[in-house]
């Protein structure tokens, strides 16, 4: 990345992988639980979440100095919930069918907790460009873990992706389902995408043992 | 001697290597474990793992062939129905037949193969990367699941439950010893939740009775087979299967349609007292269960004989159903003598089994009756118990605490 200072990188590659906020911190759970279904929600939840995190480290950041620090959890949620309100309008405007599978969990990005603990440990005491960075990072590290999960459960729970079927037609038994396969239905439900969370963060820290916390 | 030299030969050779643990888990399987106690004072008892699992494995044998038998005869009865022909069962004309024993061998020893057979490698596979012994807990487990699954599930889908069950129900929390959950319930949990198609309804219960199976039974057409299980029917508000004393009577010997091992009331009760006997399940367990179950049976007993729900109630089956018939259909036995009763997933402290087994009992009926689509109350009931075993052992184990400070307080004063 010739365009961003070493220290700069490092906040857009940080959140990806050895602090990734669901896998390291474990933040933001419910929402990666409940949208994963399908691929095509998971990818509209993470940009609709990496719209808010950026623009919303970077309103933050802007009025950092002139927030008073006894209200500043008020001025952040009215930030989130301003940004949150376009996104859920624009859904419903333009993906209502999306907006709908979604339902209440776009308005609950206000309380995804990455978002108020990126706002709270980074945008308030940082320089804008820094603070959206550093958004986009964070946003960026949420969305590998939804598309990931997204990807395991639509793939094994309904034998498509994005709503296009990838393994045959369960119905006529054509592709994997003439040799016998059957859909899985237990990927479909919240409780497997917990397990499947378990595995990704099972592998990484395998693979990386300095995450390991006795 | 050939066999046992040559493994000790090959375990001295692999010693401190990798692959230790897979000969060192044959040379314990089939002879003596390797560790033995040295030095300082130490009980000396006969009983280790291995002979707590042998004793719980020969508890489930009769249910196994039993199961067997069983699974064929429900095949050639359901083809009778079909010719218009009412079966009445007798032990030894039509029951323990050649006949019988080779369709239900052929169709449940695969069932036990594939458990035994992925279930081991799993264990071998992590006792290699994790450099410990494999434990043989998966014994047990490996005998539970093919008992209590349908006869017909894919073999594929029992494979990948098996990877399941093993690896998220057992080894990421440690391996034997350390898991939550009743490992071969998890495997019943996975493949009833993924694959409900194949785990409930009126077709899976009797060999070839699914269309989808490919050797469908002969002369069969695929809609005309059915299976349907007495607890099912109950859920659906039709008790017929149920008219006379002789259906009772078949409920407890076991001559009915249901997952492979769980049909036999008696032979449960039969293995029951033999684990009792040898001290190896809780007697507590079981018999709170069994109150437990009572206790609700009686309960919605009463509700319906009040009239405080209607006829027309989906409910209303299962509600009405007499308490004590409740403990003969449906894997209620078997669940409370084989599952339950697992020491690692139980609550250890006595007071607590009492406390564990009668909700287990009370929730069972309670899932039954509340959730239709879902008759079998016994296997969540007993998961969800699991989870709530270590939290009563903390209570008594304050309670007891705080008893004896108590005690403590009034003698000082």
């Amino acid at each position: 990345m010739g365009l961003l200072s070493k220290k700069d990188a490092k906040l857009i590659t940080d959140p990806l992988a050895d602090n990734n906020p669901i896998t390291i911190q474990v933040l933001g759970i419910c929402s990666a639980l409940a949208i994963t279904a399908e691929l095509k929600a998971s990818l509209v939840m993470s940009i609709a979440v990496l719209f808010v995190m950026g623009v919303g480290n970077v309103v933050i950041s802007l009025m950092r100095n002139i927030i008073p620090s006894k209200i500043r959890i008020i001025v952040q949620l009215i930030v989130v919930a301003a940004l949150v309100i376009i996104v859920d309008q624009v859904l419903k405007a333009f993906a209502y069918e999306l907006s709908k599978t979604l339902s209440v969990f776009v308005g609950l990005i206000i309380t995804n907790c990455i978002i108020m603990g990126r706002f709270e440990a980074f945008a308030l005491a940082n320089k804008p460009w820094r603070s959206f960075l550093d958004g986009i990072g964070n946003a960026l590290g949420y969305a590998v873990i939804l598309i990931i999960v997204g990807f395991f459960r639509e793939l094994l729970g309904a034998g498509t992706l994005f709503g296009i079927p990838v393994l045959g037609d369960p119905i006529e038994k054509t592709g994997v389902y003439a040799l016998g396969y059957e859909n899985n239905g237990f990927m479909l439900m919240p409780p497997m995408a917990l397990i499947v969370v378990g595995l990704i963060i099972w592998v990484q820290r395998s693979r990386n043992k300095a995450l390991i916390e006795d | 001697m050939g066999l046992k030299s040559n493994l000790h030969n090959l375990k001295e050779k692999y010693k401190g290597t990798k692959m230790a643990p897979a000969f060192n888990a044959i040379h314990t399987f089939l002879y003596l474990p390797n560790e033995t106690t040295h030095g300082g004072t130490h009980i000396k008892a006969a009983d280790d793992l291995k002979r707590t699992m042998n004793v719980v494995i020969m508890a489930l044998v009769p249910c196994l062939i039993f199961g067997i038998f069983n699974a064929g005869y429900q095949h050639y009865a359901a083809i009778d129905a079909l010719a218009g022909v009412t079966r009445e069962v007798s032990l030894l004309g039509n029951f323990l037949t050649w006949d019988n024993f080779v369709v239900g061998a052929w169709s449940v020893l695969p069932l036990v193969i594939v458990s035994y057979g992925v279930g081991l490698i799993v264990e071998f596979i992590f006792a290699v990367i994790k450099g410990h012994e494999v434990e043989e807990g998966y014994l047990v487990t490996g005998m539970l699941v093919p008992l209590i699954v349908p006869v017909d599930i894919p073999l594929w889908m029992l494979a990948v439950a098996v990877i399941f069950g093993v690896v998220i129900g057992k080894e990421v929390f440690g391996g034997t010893g350390m898991n939550i959950l009743n490992p071969a319930l998890t495997i019943r949990a996975f493949l009833f939740f993924a694959y409900p198609t194949w785990m409930s309804g009126d077709k899976v219960w009797v060999h070839g009775a699914d269309p989808r199976v490919q050797n469908l039974a002969e002369g069969a057409t695929p809609d005309a087979l059915s299976g349907e299980t007495i607890l099912g029917s109950l859920a659906q508000n039709n008790s017929n299967m149920l008219d006379s004393a002789g259906d009772l009577w078949n409920a407890f010997f076991g001559f009915i349609p249901g997952s492979v091992g769980e049909t036999s009331t008696l032979l449960i009760l039969l293995g029951g007292l033999f684990l009792v006997f040898t001290k190896v399940g809780s007697w507590r367990i079981m018999l709170s269960s069994v109150i437990g179950a009572i206790v609700m049976g009686l309960i919605f007993n009463g509700v319906a004989d009040a009239g405080w729900i209607s006829e027309s109630s989906k409910f209303y089956g299962l509600m009405s159903t007499d308490f004590w018939i409740h403990l003969l259909i449906g894997g209620f036995a078997f669940g409370t003598v084989y599952m339950a009763t697992d020491p690692v997933t139980a609550s250890q402290t006595n007071k607590g089994k009492w406390i564990y087994g009668f909700l287990i009992g009370f929730i069972s009926i309670m899932i039954r009756v509340f959730n239709p689509a879902y008759p079998e109350g016994v296997m969540l009931a007993i998961l969800l118990m699991n989870v709530f075993a270590p939290t009563i052992d903390h209570y008594v184990v304050q309670g007891n605490v705080k008893r004896r400070k108590k005690r403590l307080k009034v003698k000082t004063a």
